[in-house]
């Protein structure tokens, strides 16, 4: 029987890449964010102890209103330009589908009442939240990925909509692993509090520059923090719609409403990686081991 | 009116259908019928850029002017992919957007060029260019729709696209990229089956097009607020195609307006409609905010008190 090995919630902010310079990024920077990047290269480590056969990742930069949509092509490669910072983020991906887990992950959704859809256009570029979380979490893609689009329920509904979706996804998904026999790490990508600036530093990577966007957002995030390392997910699921309104959470896409359904809602403590402000937004690394011999206290 | 920067403008939706499917159902191809009838106006123009406003390029950091001389790249639509890919090549007025970026300063804003390869122009701007300017006869430029901003910022923001086409002397054709109603239907149909989502949604529909038809773009401008909490999915703060296309095109109802074509994008609202400068008038009968030169930025009364 297939088993989910480890869920990571794996903010994405393209400045974490242009940060780490790796060759297949085009800009070049100074360093900066390294509370984030650190925090990320340690949980990397551990990614490389653990047995998996992929990595599931559902991201908000792939907005989809008609129903959830699942990559359908074995390979794909191309340049990811992030529309919003492309003076940081010019990343040329060449990263390989689980079509066998993505195909089975859309049809116990479809058998759930999720409206779905496989992407089977080969000049599809995949997007940047996508790439972004898959190389800080794996530099060396070795590993075939499933990405799973962001269903807008929140804007054409509420966030309560969005929970019923996200988790009722989050559920299919389980049922399609445990019958994969597969090892799968699930990957919510996203921050937490999510206001941005809407200037950017001459530097980008100016440190002295970064802040959170204002006080409350950090209150609400750290709250959240709290309840990670209390192993109280169902309450940070029950307090999803009153935290991402009011701190524009990314949670609005579903991600970690999503991870924490498959997962069942763990009563145990996250592995805290790191929190720090990305242009304004909050963004913490957290991981759930549901092997407790090889959970940590990380943070 | 040959003192106008701007020739006209038109109103054209985002949805890829009218580029990839035009034979889907009899409203795609009147909405195409109606692009290629656009494109033939254009055409036959004496403009020298046609000027695009895009509600499908999100920013944020500021407002975002693409400058790349001749983006080149092959989209494809996030939901519609199963359509096809949109290949295109297009040819951009740099020396236009950086001015535009200067005069956008000048202004107040926080704006910003850019010039990347690869940079994903969005459907709406890749669908418009395509069908209105598909030989790339008149070079274009795109400008992006912040996610935060509001009315002031947008309304500063066209005056800021005016500003330069008078200080280049350049002949305008805009292109404004929005849908009317813009919520979709949640799941698959066939073209056949497509219809406006909703009978409120048609209704706003038709109010809306009436007072493009009568050429009331200040006074759809002043109702955007309306328009925003009827007719819109909230994924913004706020509608802001009328305020930019009014700034940018002059903030009043001294225009011709033609609807040329209108029906549902899976559910949405598509419109094809031209608005040409003339001398008549309707009078201005919407009133509810006042007008602004220049963005001070966001007014924080917990920050600044009482307004001086």
């Amino acid at each position: 029987m297939g088993e989910i090995v480890m869920g990571c919630l794996a903010p994405h902010p393209p400045h974490l890449v242009y940060a780490d310079n790796p060759e297949q990024n085009e800009p070049v920077s100074e360093g900066g964010w390294e509370t984030l990047r650190w925090g990320y290269q340690r949980l990397a480590r551990k990614l490389k102890d653990v047995d998996y056969d992929a990595i599931v990742i559902f991201t908000p930069h792939w907005q989809t209103y008609i129903g959830t949509h699942f990559l359908g092509l074995p390979n794909f490669k191309s340049k990811s330009v992030d529309p919003i910072f492309p003076n940081l983020f010019r990343y040329n991906y060449d990263l390989t589908v689980d079509v066998e887990l993505a195909t089975a992950m859309r049809d116990a959704a479809a058998d759930a009442g999720i409206v779905t859809k496989m992407m089977e256009n080969p000049d599809f570029r995949v997007d940047y939240g996508t790439i972004t979380s898959c190389h800080l979490l794996n530099p060396d893609w070795d590993k075939p990925i499933v990405t799973i689009s962001s269903n807008r329920n929140r804007h054409y509904y509420s966030v309560e909509v969005m929970n019923e979706q996200a988790t009722a996804l989050g559920k299919a998904c389980l049922k399609a692993i445990e019958e994969s026999d597969k090892k799968v790490i699930l990957v919510a990508s996203h921050s937490l509090s999510h206001r941005h600036f809407v200037e950017e530093a001459p530097l980008p990577e100016d440190m002295s520059r970064e802040h959170i966007y204002n006080h409350s957002q950090y209150v609400w995030d750290m709250k959240i923090v709290e309840l990670m390392r209390d192993g109280k997910m169902q309450e940070v699921i029950d307090l999803m719609p009153e935290f991402t309104e009011q701190t524009m959470a990314e949670t609005e896409g579903g991600g970690l409403t999503w991870l924490m359904a498959a997962m069942g809602y763990p009563d145990y403590s996250a592995e805290i990686y790191g929190y720090q402000s990305v242009i304004g937004t909050g963004n913490v690394i957290a991981a759930w081991d549901p092997n407790e011999s090889t959970r940590e206290l990380v943070l | 009116m040959s003192d106008e920067p701007v020739l006209f403008g038109f109103y054209v939706p985002p949805h890829p259908q009218p580029l990839l499917s035009p034979d889907g159902n009899d409203g795609y191809a009147q909405l195409r019928a109606a692009f290629d009838t656009a494109r033939q106006r254009i055409e036959e123009s004496d403009a020298d850029i046609i000027l695009v406003y895009s509600t499908t390029w999100p920013s944020i950091v500021g407002h975002q002017i693409q400058a790349h001389p001749e983006p080149e790249w092959t989209h494809v639509d996030d939901d519609f992919h199963f359509l096809g890919s949109m290949p295109y090549k297009f040819r951009m007025d740099v020396d236009f957007a950086n001015g535009y970026k200067a005069a956008a300063d000048a202004r107040g804003l926080h704006a910003r060029t850019v010039a990347y390869h690869g940079f994903p122009i969005d459907t709406g701007s890749v669908v418009a260019l395509s069908l209105l300017n598909p030989d790339n006869r008149l070079p274009a430029c795109i400008v992006s729709s912040n996610i935060y901003s509001n009315r002031a910022e947008t309304l500063v923001l066209g005056k800021a696209a005016r500003d330069t086409l008078v200080a280049q002397g350049k002949k305008a054709i805009v292109v404004v990229v929005s849908s009317l109603s813009n919520r979709m239907f949640t799941e698959h149909i066939e073209p056949s089956e497509d219809r406006i989502h909703s009978a409120k949604d048609e209704e706003w529909n038709q109010k809306i097009l009436e007072f493009f038809a009568d050429g009331r773009l200040e006074d759809i401008s002043q109702l955007s607020r309306d328009i925003h909490g009827q007719m819109r999915v909230n994924k913004v703060v706020t509608y802001k195609p009328a305020w930019w296309m009014a700034a940018t095109m002059g903030q009043h109802n001294n225009y011709d307006g033609e609807v040329m074509a209108y029906a549902a994008l899976h559910g949405a609202g598509g419109a094809v409609i031209q608005l040409t400068p003339t001398a008549g008038s309707i009078g201005d009968k919407e009133f509810d905010e006042d007008d602004v030169e220049y963005y001070r930025g966001d007014r924080n009364v917990l920050d600044k008190g009482m307004l001086e």
